[in-house]
């Protein structure tokens, strides 16, 4: 294993480049520019076999990957915030037509009003897409959950696109030790994209065609049930990555001292760093806290979740998100899964639109859930109201 | 039929939906007042009008939505099809 510090969208761009996909079709877009900015190095310095397609926007990015991929390609496409929204008619269209497609999302809020920096609102905005979340929590889950998605998209049990999301900023441009993979290693956990069906001249077929009421209802029972797959896929493919890279992904959700702890906080993304130096310190002043970190929001691990809250007493969900009217997105999941458990579960809507979030934040939301305060927007400035 | 997984299909396949049930009105072709003109096999939009080897031509009612433009668009001096409501 070979340290290297490097920014985390350069750490993903190399990674993709070891995932050796044959098409990259992606529109530059703040924060995930540096990307699509290394993978056209990549491609132009010859280090990647591949075709670049510079498009005109992020419709016709995706649209590219859906013809590649259905064409027998692997493919790789990155976006964030508006591009993602642009891209909406095309995310579902791949899902549906069931293509192995791997995103990166450099998660961004979304406008108006306009912000560039970091939520999580556009990978939850295609929430309902039918196309897999996995969350990393830092730059090496970045570069680990791309050459893992691959692996679960591509299962002739599954054949779903992934997105991989890793907050804007806080990890796309940061600069933190990553274990960039052997070539060798990659290709033999990977291994060439078998396409379970493709576009082929010699042998007509056509995708995503025209359902009438009698199938399309089977249509979305077929595809719920393959992304319902995917977690048993996720952890056995999880497995496997750990024994061979030393990085154990078997789980889809991350624990922090849970065994013993009161308030279990739950929370998604590079924000569960700042959650366990807060753990760590609270435990010193004597409270019992864990973390449960969402590594795979799509499939929802509502039974993994059920089963660790079982000794909790109340809980805490941290959301970087909100359906609004309603309540974020994780916690609204949280509450489905413990449905009928005796167990309060308050959500805290926070760090929008890239408001940091610090520990003595965490550290204050921990009080307000054993009050029993909370499904509120965590530290509003009144002043500006 | 089993769902092809993406939903994909061969090659004449949508020949198998036969959206003529979709139909409110359906159109009568009057061959005796047609002039063969062919105007409604051009802007038939579901081309399920074709014409037959004596020069006149057919609706297929298995396709035809009965969206009427045959019927508005044959010239006035012939005025061939009309249209009259499904019976269901």
């Amino acid at each position: 294993m070979t340290m290297q510090i490097m920014e985390g969208s350069i750490a993903v761009a190399e990674t993709v480049r070891l995932c050796r996909p044959q098409v990259i079709s992606a529109y530059p877009i703040t924060p995930q520019t540096h990307i699509v900015e290394g993978l056209a190095s990549i491609v132009a310095d010859g280090r990647l076999d591949a075709e670049y397609i510079c498009v005109e926007s992020e419709f016709s990015a995706l649209s590219a990957c859906i013809g590649a991929s259905a064409a027998g390609s692997r493919v790789y496409s990155a976006t964030t915030s508006q591009g993602l929204a642009l891209m909406a008619e095309v995310v579902f269209n791949s899902a549906g037509m069931r293509l192995p497609i791997v995103m990166g999302i450099a998660n961004r809020a979304i406008s108006a009003p306009l912000s560039i920096w970091n939520d999580q609102q556009d990978s939850i905005m295609m929430r309902d897409s039918g196309w897999l979340q996995f969350y990393a929590e830092d730059n090496q889950e970045a570069v680990d959950l791309h050459i893992l998605a691959y692996k679960i998209c591509e299962d002739h049990n599954i054949l779903l696109p992934a997105f991989v999301c890793f907050d804007g900023f806080i990890l796309s441009h940061v600069y933190e030790p990553v274990d960039i993979p052997d070539q060798e290693a990659v290709d033999a956990f990977l291994g060439p994209f078998n396409p379970y069906q493709k576009l082929d001249c010699n042998d007509p077929i056509s995708f995503g065609m025209y359902a009438t009421p009698e199938y399309y209802l089977e249509f979305r029972y077929e595809h719920d049930q393959a992304v319902k797959r995917a977690a048993e896929a996720f952890k056995k493919y999880g497995k496997e990555f750990g024994e061979k890279f030393g990085r154990d992904y078997s789980e889809l959700v991350t624990q922090y001292k849970i065994e013993d702890a009161e308030t279990i906080i739950i929370a998604m993304g590079s924000i569960c760093g700042t959650i366990k130096d807060a753990i760590d310190e609270m435990r010193e002043a004597g409270k019992k806290v864990g973390l449960l970190g969402i590594r795979c929001f799509r499939p929802f691990p509502s039974e993994d979740l059920r089963a660790l809250l079982g000794n909790a007493k109340r809980v805490a969900v941290l959301d970087k998100n909100v359906s609004l009217g309603a309540k974020g997105a994780v916690a609204l999941e949280v509450k489905d899964a413990c449905y009928g458990m005796d167990l309060p579960i308050y959500d805290y809507i926070l760090g929008l639109g890239g408001r940091d979030v610090r520990k003595s934040d965490i550290k204050n939301i921990v009080a307000l859930c054993e009050e029993g305060k909370g499904d509120m927007f965590y530290g509003l400035r009144e002043e500006v109201l | 039929m089993p769902l092809g997984i993406g939903c994909t299909a061969r090659p004449g396949q949508s020949r198998n939906n036969k959206t003529g049930s979709w139909r409110v009105y359906y159109p009568i072709l009057d061959t005796e007042k047609c002039t063969k003109c062919g105007t409604c096999q051009l802007i038939c939009p579901e081309g399920c009008i074709t014409q037959n080897e004596d020069k006149t031509y057919a609706i297929d009612l298995d396709f035809c939505k009965g969206c009427g433009m045959c019927a508005e668009e044959c010239p006035d001096k012939a005025k061939a099809i009309s249209m009259h409501l499904e019976e269901k």
